[in-house]
């Protein structure tokens, strides 16, 4: 794969605008279509278009699966981790509204929150089952 | 109004091309490649009714990441084909066609493509249609619904992504040790020797 020019030149220039896209459409959510779900998606396919491209070792070697593991594992955790701060500020499970003074701005703060954690869990969540699937004895 | 209808004829009878092109085709590499399709013509019909969101996630997880993880998939099938072709295939025919012929049927019973009046317009859509904006100060509402109002059925449905990337890590880590191990000899002894020993 690696052999492949004119793909290596232009897989270059689509994935940072790729990974671009992916990050306006996480902070751009609350404004346009999107959010953390399809950010996620968005971000983990420049990345796989990059593990196509140059290998999955390479993309591996800069973001260990370990590291994959650990985010997945903490975008839920700070979703839940939101709804439980809510709740020991005397709330329901998941009431952002009592997260800041004014309950709008609670609102703001707790659904960024949010969508960051499915953001990350999403986006790491693909990598990690492109790499179980992509990686195979005998193929490069 | 017209145009609307023709666009959304066209694209049902893609549609349903694309599907019938899924179920005949042989070849498992083009059956992956017309899914991908479906899931765009999909997202076009999203868009035609303005349900962007829900466009944007067909066409990314749908036609664009599914297809991905598909065509890793098939590319861990061994090489030699297996040519099946099972007899009696007259009873699948008549269940399928029955099923078919019933959930058509169901269909009669819905309410008109569109219309205002149905139960799921006059309950709680109206409420968020005018509290949204106001309550979470958020003017994309499907992010505000999504993320807020309903925050404990996406905090589900992260579960469900996050559990699906944790099975398909303990079956193939567990059934290839040494896809397991090779992943993970970056992370260091503790998981190759949980691996080893399961």
């Amino acid at each position: 794969m690696t052999d492949y020019l004119i793909l290596r030149v232009t897989a270059k220039f689509l994935i940072p605008l790729i990974l671009l896209m992916g990050l306006y459409v996480q902070f751009h959510g609350e404004l346009g279509p999107g959010g953390g779900f399809q950010a996620g998606v968005i971000f983990s396919a420049g990345l796989i278009l990059y593990a196509l491209v140059f290998g999955l070792y390479r993309l591996t070697q800069s973001i260990p699966v370990f590291v994959l593991k650990v985010l997945s594992s903490l975008g839920v955790l700070l979703f839940a981790g939101t709804g439980v701060v809510a709740m020991l500020l005397g709330g329901e499970f998941l009431n952002y509204s009592l997260l800041a003074e004014n309950a709008v701005t609670g609102q703001h703060l707790g659904i960024f929150l949010v969508e960051l954690g499915v953001g990350i869990t999403v986006a790491s969540t693909m990598l990690l089952i492109f790499a179980v699937f992509a990686d195979q004895e005998g193929h490069d | 109004m017209m145009i609307e209808l023709i666009v959304n004829s066209v694209l049902l009878l893609f549609l349903l091309i694309v599907a019938i092109a899924v179920v005949c085709l042989r070849q498992l590499l083009v059956s992956v490649m017309m899914f991908g399709l479906y899931s765009l013509l999909t997202a076009s019909i999203f868009v035609v009714m303005l349900a962007a969101d829900v466009a944007f996630t067909e066409a990314a997880v749908g036609a664009g990441i599914a297809t991905v993880l598909m065509l890793a998939a098939l590319a861990r099938l061994p090489a030699e084909k297996e040519e099946a072709r099972p007899r009696g295939q007259f009873w699948p025919l008549v269940l399928v066609t029955a099923t078919g012929v019933l959930l058509i049927y169901g269909t009669i019973d819905m309410p008109g493509f569109g219309n205002a009046d149905t139960a799921a317009h006059r309950g709680v859509a109206a409420q968020y249609i005018e509290n949204a904006p106001v309550e979470t100060g958020i003017p994309n509402m499907v992010t505000s619904i999504l993320a807020s109002y309903r925050g404990l059925d996406t905090l589900g449905e992260v579960l469900v992504i996050f559990t699906a990337g944790l099975g398909v890590l303990l079956v193939l880590g567990a059934i290839h040790p040494a896809i397991g191990s090779r992943l993970n000899s970056q992370e260091g002894q503790s998981s190759d020797t949980q691996e080893q020993s399961g």
